[in-house]
């Protein structure tokens, strides 16, 4: 017989979003995504599935990508998360990636987006240089319903080619 | 969909851990979260309580032997398919891995929850029945070890005690510069593989096969062993003609049959897959992503 919701067990957590700290009080059972949208008021990341096949929740989890619907909030306690939210500069620039989506329409309803980027952030710190399978496979945990990829793919290497070489407009 | 409420506890040893296991009702242990936790927010799973086993930093480890190689149950799929050290004495490691779920998903994923969960298309049981891997368990009686032949009581379910958990998974690493390779049928990158070959093959400078290893994912609830073809391998000097009448070993064995695919279309892939991964294995590092 499973708890009763009255007597759930909680736990005082503290976690950095974003650089900034958050001291919260939660459920045990609250996911990492229920906490950052609900307690931090951080809805950049979205809920598609909750249950790890979509990828639109994707965060980082001290650097490295992780679907927040599969992760507890208590679990994240002492971590460095970032979300969508953070991944622009401090004045408000946008990252290449941003940049690239915005100029080759790889959004359409923008549901997926916050999952992509953030997962596409990571990916771009380890191969910087990916050709377009390789993007193609890197995607593969991320799924758009709108846009068919094509300006998804081209935007991911738009912005490698930004990264590489900071001063270079887009080369499209 | 939301987690039920459970009684949460993070042990930081593996002592407190089996202490929990032992003394608690209805518990389970989450390790990596990428099946346990989509079975809580779907909750087919109600537990009363839940040990989580992240903060356990004994569990997490690789330790670099020639003589054997012993990986922490805790260590993340991803550690184990970026160690530079397993790339050149086990690359089959990373082969299979690339192909399981997606890099979100091994960040968190575990090679100790893989194994425990035991979904009959899991590459990661199947390269260490390959390897004839130990596993290492612990409970409240002492240490033990099972064969990884063993390991599988029935469909998802290891053949460990409710009070027990494994701790590690050693084996011997084959001789340096042994040929392998990981090939699978999946409808799309990153699911789940209707069939799956793990592949190692150990041969001399002329080219014969001193010793083979060739098993199945997602033909039984365990991975499957394929004795006849690595019989025919053995021995022979590896062709084409080799190849083919090892795999069509592979076509009359018992396949399971789900909504997925009849098994007379798993006992094709079963001898299709096996024959492109001992060529994969031949050809060489990275050859069997492409097949």
């Amino acid at each position: 017989m499973s708890m009763t919701p009255e007597a759930t067990d909680r736990r005082s957590i503290s976690v950095t979003v974003n650089g900034q700290r958050h001291d919260v009080d939660v459920e045990t059972r609250l996911t990492l995504a229920d906490c950052l949208r609900h307690r931090l008021g951080l809805t950049g990341t979205h809920l598609g599935c909750e249950h790890g096949v979509c990828g639109a929740c994707t965060v980082l989890v001290n650097g490295n990508t992780a679907r927040s619907c599969l992760m507890l909030a208590v679990q994240a306690d002492g971590a460095e998360i970032a979300t969508v939210e953070g991944i622009a500069s401090e004045n408000g620039e946008w990252h290449p990636l941003q940049k690239a989506f915005h100029e080759h329409h790889a959004l359409q309803c923008g549901f997926c987006t916050a999952g992509i980027l953030t997962s596409m952030v990571e990916f771009l710190q380890e191969n910087p240089d990916p050709d377009e399978p390789e993007v193609r496979e890197a995607l593969s945990g991320n799924i758009c319903r709108c846009t068919g990829y094509q300006g998804i793919v081209q935007a991911v290497l738009d912005a490698a080619r930004r990264l590489r070489s900071p001063n270079q407009e887009s080369s499209s | 969909m939301k987690p039920p409420p459970f009684h949460y506890y993070d042990p930081g040893t593996v002592q407190e851990a089996i202490a929990l296991l032992g003394s608690l009702d209805n518990a389970k242990l989450l390790a990596g979260g990428q099946s346990l936790m989509p079975m809580l927010n779907m909750r087919y799973v109600l537990p009363d309580h839940v040990i989580d086993l992240n903060r356990i930093p004994e569990l997490s480890h690789i330790d670099e032997s020639e003589d054997r190689i012993v990986i922490g149950a805790m260590t993340r799929q991803r550690e184990i398919e970026r160690s530079e050290f397993l790339a050149r004495r086990c690359p089959i490691f990373r082969e299979a891995l690339i192909q399981v779920g997606h890099r979100q998903t091994r960040n968190r994923g575990t090679i100790g929850g893989s194994l425990c969960h035991l979904d009959p298309a899991a590459e990661l049981p199947a390269v260490l029945a390959a390897l004839d891997a130990t596993i290492h368990v612990t409970g409240p009686q002492g240490s033990r070890e099972v064969p990884i032949a063993e390991f599988p009581a029935f469909y998802m379910t290891p053949a460990i005690e409710l009070d027990e958990l494994v701790t590690s998974i050693s084996f011997e690493p084959w001789p340096e510069g042994h040929k392998s390779a990981f090939v699978e049928f999946a409808r799309r990158p990153g699911d789940f593989a209707i069939v799956g070959v793990a592949a190692l093959l150990a041969t001399n400078d002329a080219g014969e096969v001193l010793r083979a290893a060739v098993t199945l994912a997602g033909v039984a609830a365990g991975p499957v062993r394929c004795s006849a073809a690595e019989e025919q391998l053995v021995g022979a000097g590896i062709g084409d003609d080799l190849i083919r009448v090892a795999a069509e070993t592979c076509r009359d064995i018992d396949a399971m049959e789900d909504v997925h695919a009849p098994s007379s279309y798993r006992q094709h892939l079963a001898a299709e897959l096996v024959a492109r991964a001992v060529q994969a294995a031949v050809d060489g590092p990275g050859a069997g992503l492409s097949r």
